[in-house]
């Protein structure tokens, strides 16, 4: 099918990302659907892509990194991470802080080798070893623990490696968190938890205000001839600062069942028992499951089975919780192609990782012994570039609210009744 | 509509009933003004309209209050939200969400409204209050007339039958009201919502109600036309009291059918217009009680106050004018030392040592309680807290920030201590004020300068009870209390920043009679304030501020009727006579009729 006439926008939309992914050498454009160009070109528009998208790739990815200490496939995850969050994260505030979180990855990794510096474990005979530190005497109840000693190459590259696989998983987080709106994601929300969400989002813009108040009162004590420190001071500032969230939350209150917040349906005590069992149950088998997912030790039927009761059942408290609540939501976000291309960019990653087949496993987990360089196994790798495609895959972010429109005028302020003072300026 | 069939309500603790036997039918499509003071149960009345008194308030209601059919007694605010909408004095209050778009969405959301109804409303919300701009806008970025908007379109998008507003434009600057009374005036219009408004600036909404409800304070309610009501409702817009005055019958609800009659009372006023409050004492040469010069204050990359120099006299109350936003507060702020400021040089304090006072303001200066003179000069900035309050003091906007002990008396006796640090505790002082300063040596040398704070309060406004809790007070006595706080200290100077928010046209014209007072002690005062009317009725003098530049200072008679913007009723009415407010006008007649 031809795209009718007079729509040229579908190709040229999305050819400019494509083309620089093509030229990058990377692998094929992105899944499109049985649907028509046009649909394809609809979904091209910028958009914010739904939150729990980028969180399910940025867990998959997550995942992935939690599978492998090859220092080569976790710097293509940091570089993966930091493309796509480059490629699609909006102006708001939330998404600047992914400087943040490169900060506290590098962080971690600081310490992680610190520490082991700092506390010999022990060298082997074939070590290379750096340097020696002087070794502090530690009394004999306390041996297990080495302060000082030789330091060798090993031991650091084994310390920097697991710093790097920990700091991989933060920034995943911190991707996540970078490119979807944070309250967008509380929206998502299954109906028994709006509440949560509700008291999430009044949190987070009183939050401001009550920093604001703080300062205010602490500004005007200078009025009255106080100091800002001191217990006199303290309570000063800290009456009037509670006082004013006092009133400010029963104001709050008043509106919100004043607009109807709180509506229930039918709920029987039988049914929010069961409710509560339910989810209890279901968070148990969650644990679990993550548990014998991502730890490599347990068997891999516990992991699953442990993780699908679990969610079947905690599926099953929110959908019986939800049923109380009469509520409807505004321009949800949609969940459409470019949703499952992303999701799915990052689940190619988790489960190649995950299986280790295909390739050998071991190439996932180099040894230190004898120290080489690490060698870079194919599938994994391109499966890490897979979630790369997520940067394409994903419309691009609407303008923020920042860069207001061209149609923002002023609202034309009614008129004084007088135009004009006859006489006024004799 | 709404009815209220012999409906009392009585709060817990109370001795007698905030409302009475009130029975009130307000029609569907009414445009309903609530007029009243503070304290006489607009808030009451309003609430019960949509279940919030007593569900939410507590409290008895006796009798019962139907909306659309509903009884509020049985149904709770949230099942009213569908009939019933609210919105009160600070929208930022109410806000749950953070952007426009979803907080005009909340409560439709709450109501379950389908998606598809719930986005074309929301457009059509957007549109009817010219939102549509700014509807990605974070709420926290809006104005404050922008915010009330956004909180009656979010009222309105769940179409409900009538809609309570609660002195909506209480806290903002004359434009931003404006919006947010026409938006309201065309949504009773075009959409035929009942709506049941208390209001302070009934001037602009007048015109176009249905209806008056008059609460005089005892628990009873009078209904009716407008006209009527508003003849017998004593504190009102400039423009009702002038046809009191005048004996116009009607009277005249608007600027325009004022003026139509005003042609034959011209032509009785002599020009120039009588002196009514006191005069300004300042003479040429005298020496300002502060001297700013050059301020300049800037937040980050803000310029908010831009080399703007001011002084301030003896005597003389000067009105801090301009938008929200232009430098009035930043710049009173700085003077006072306790703000920011990047450059300028402020010097305050009693005049020069052998300096020569204002004539006019010797008798007066002799009286305890004026500020405190012969000391050296200094820059508050530079003093410790206790030390620069004595040589300028400042009512922030939200007086109660000062206000931390349980009972008004408790205040009162902190205060005075606080004045005197040698005579009571002084830990306050003795802990962060250094010793040697001028004020101190100052202060030491002439301790009969302050006076004990009751008896300045009780000046200012009797009748504040002593043993109540400061946060029940009203806004104008918890004002009059801070005030008097500020004065304990003997300013040379008192800034006021904003005191007429919340004001009622009562509470203004006491703070009017109380800065009057200062004024004739001989304290320099300077008011930042929106309000043209208690600007034209307190001022000597007018300064008129624009991002951040001090664009025009010169009498308040001059300033005040050169624009259409900041003429006073008064002056709109009578111009080309340079009359400003109703006691002027009063005092003329008074004059013609002794000749």
């Amino acid at each position: 099918m031809s795209p009718p006439a007079g729509w040229p926008g579908p190709l040229r939309a999305v050819s400019p990302p494509a083309v620089r992914l093509a030229s990058a050498g990377a692998v094929s454009p992105p899944p499109v659907p049985p649907n028509s160009l046009r649909a394809l070109g609809s979904g091209r528009l910028p958009r914010a892509l739904h939150p729990v998208a980028w969180w399910l790739w940025a867990i998959a990815l997550a995942t992935a990194a939690s599978r492998t200490s090859n220092p080569l496939l976790l710097l293509m995850i940091f570089a993966v991470l930091g493309f796509v969050v480059t490629m699609r994260r909006t102006e708001a505030p939330w998404a600047r802080g992914y400087r943040f979180y490169l900060l506290m990855a590098l962080t971690v990794i600081v310490i992680r080798v610190a520490f082991r510096v700092v506390f010999e474990t022990g060298v082997n005979p074939g070590d290379h070893v750096l340097f020696a530190l002087p070794r502090l005497p530690t009394p004999g109840w306390y041996s297990g623990v080495q302060i000082g000693g030789r330091v060798s190459l090993e031991a650091v590259l084994s310390a920097v490696l697991d710093g790097a696989r920990l700091a991989c998983l933060l920034c995943c987080i911190g991707a996540a968190n970078t490119l979807a709106n944070p309250k967008r994601a509380l929206r998502v929300l299954p109906g028994a938890l709006y509440e949560l969400g509700t008291a999430v989002t009044v949190a987070l813009s009183v939050a401001p205000q009550l920093v604001e108040s703080v300062q205010r009162v602490r500004r005007a004590r200078r009025l009255r001839g106080g100091g800002r420190r001191g217990p006199r001071a303290l309570r000063a500032i800290a009456v009037p600062v509670l006082h004013d969230a006092l009133e400010r939350s029963l104001r709050l209150a008043a509106a919100m069942d004043a607009r109807g917040y709180g509506r229930t349906g039918p709920a029987t005590r039988a049914s929010r028992r069961l409710t509560a069992l339910l989810m209890l149950g279901g968070l148990a088998g969650l644990c679990l499951g993550a548990y014998g997912l991502l730890g490599a030790g347990a068997p891999a039927g516990v992991g699953l089975g442990g993780f699908a009761a679990g969610a079947a059942l905690c599926l099953g408290a929110l959908v019986l919780g939800g049923r109380r609540v009469s509520r409807s939501r505004y321009r949800p976000d949609p969940w459409r192609w470019q949703e499952w291309a992303v999701v799915g960019s990052g689940a190619v990653s988790a489960i190649v990782l995950s299986l280790g087949a295909g390739y050998d496993p071991a190439a996932l987990n180099p040894s230190l012994y004898p120290l080489s360089w690490p060698a870079l196994p194919v599938l994994p790798a391109l499966a890490i570039l897979v979630a790369a495609l997520a940067a394409v895959a994903a419309p691009p972010p609407p303008a923020g609210p920042g860069r207001p429109g061209p149609e923002e005028a002023p609202v034309p302020a009614p008129q004084p009744a007088v135009a004009a003072l006859p006489g006024a300026t004799r | 509509m709404i009815r209220f069939d012999r409906v009392s309500v009585t709060y817990d603790g109370a001795a007698s009933p905030v409302l009475r036997d009130v029975n009130l039918d307000i029609d569907e499509g009414e445009l309903c003004l609530v007029i009243g003071h503070t304290g006489s149960g607009k808030s009451t009345l309003l609430g019960a309209v949509n279940g919030l008194v007593p569900h939410f308030t507590g409290g008895t209601l006796a009798g019962r209050v139907t909306v659309d059919g509903r009884d509020t007694a049985r149904f709770r605010p949230r099942e009213l939200a569908d009939v019933a909408g609210g919105v009160g004095q600070d929208p930022q209050a109410g806000f749950v969400t953070d952007t426009v778009e979803e907080e005009l969405a909340y409560t439709m959301e709450q109501l379950a409204v389908d998606p598809a109804a719930m986005r074309t409303r929301l457009e059509e919300t957007l549109d009817l209050f010219g939102l549509a701009g700014l509807r990605q806008r974070p709420l926290s970025a809006l104005s404050g007339g922008q915010q009330q908007r956004v909180a009656i379109g979010a009222a309105l998008t769940a179409h409900p039958r009538v809609l309570v507003l609660d002195e909506p434009t209480s806290a903002l600057d004359p434009a931003s009201a404006e919006d947010v009374l026409a938006a309201i005036t065309r949504l009773v219009h075009d959409l035929g919502v009942t709506v049941m408004l208390a209001e302070h600036r009934l001037e602009r909404v007048l015109p176009y109600a249905d209806r008056a409800v008059y609460l005089p304070g005892d628990g009873t309610v009078t209904a009716g036309d407008p006209a009527t009501v508003l003849a017998r409702a004593q504190p009102g817009p400039p423009v009702a009291e002038l046809g009191r005055l005048a004996g116009w019958e009607p009277l005249p609800l608007s600027v325009r059918d004022a003026r139509r009659r005003a042609p034959a009372l011209r032509a009785r006023l002599p020009d120039p217009p009588p002196v009514v409050h006191h005069v300004s004492r300042n003479r040429p040469g005298a020496s300002p009680a502060v001297d700013a010069r050059g301020i300049v204050v800037r937040y980050g990359s803000l310029v908010a106050v831009r080399g703007a120099s001011l002084a301030l006299y003896p005597g003389e109350v000067t009105a801090l004018m301009g938008r929200n936003g232009s430098g009035k507060s930043s710049l009173l702020w700085a003077i006072q030392g306790t703000g920011q400021r990047a450059a300028g040089t402020v010097q305050a304090g009693g005049t020069q040592a052998g300096g020569a006072r204002p004539e006019g303001a010797q008798p007066e200066g002799a009286q305890p309680g004026g500020p405190a003179t012969g000391g050296a000069r200094a820059d508050p900035a530079a003093l410790a807290p206790a030390a620069a309050r004595r040589l300028v003091g400042l009512v922030p906007q939200t007086p109660a920030d000062l206000l931390y002990l349980d009972t008004v008396d408790a205040e009162l006796s902190q205060a005075d201590k606080d004045a005197r640090p040698e005579a009571g505790t002084g830990a306050g002082t003795a802990a962060d004020g250094r010793p040697g300063d001028a004020a101190d040596t100052r202060a030491d040398g002439a301790p009969g300068d302050s006076r004990p704070s009751r008896e300045i309060l009780d000046e200012i406004a009797p009748g504040v009870p002593p043993d109540a809790h400061p946060r029940d007070l009203s806004a104008g006595q918890q004002l009059a209390l801070v005030l008097a706080i500020q004065l304990t200290a003997a300013p040379a100077a008192i800034l006021l920043d904003e005191p007429t928010r919340g004001l009622d046209y009562q509470a203004k014209a006491g703070l009017t009679a109380a800065l009057d007072r200062l004024a004739g002690r001989g304290h320099a005062i300077a008011v930042a304030t929106h309000d043209v009317e208690f600007a034209a009725r307190s001022c000597d003098r007018v300064v008129v501020m624009a991002e951040g530049e001090i664009i025009t200072d010169g009498p308040a008679a001059a300033v005040l009727t050169a624009s259409p913007t900041f003429a006073p009723q008064v002056a709109k009415i009578l111009a080309p006579l340079p009359y400003l407010t109703v006691p002027q006008i009063a005092a003329a007649l008074g004059q013609v009729a002794a000749r």
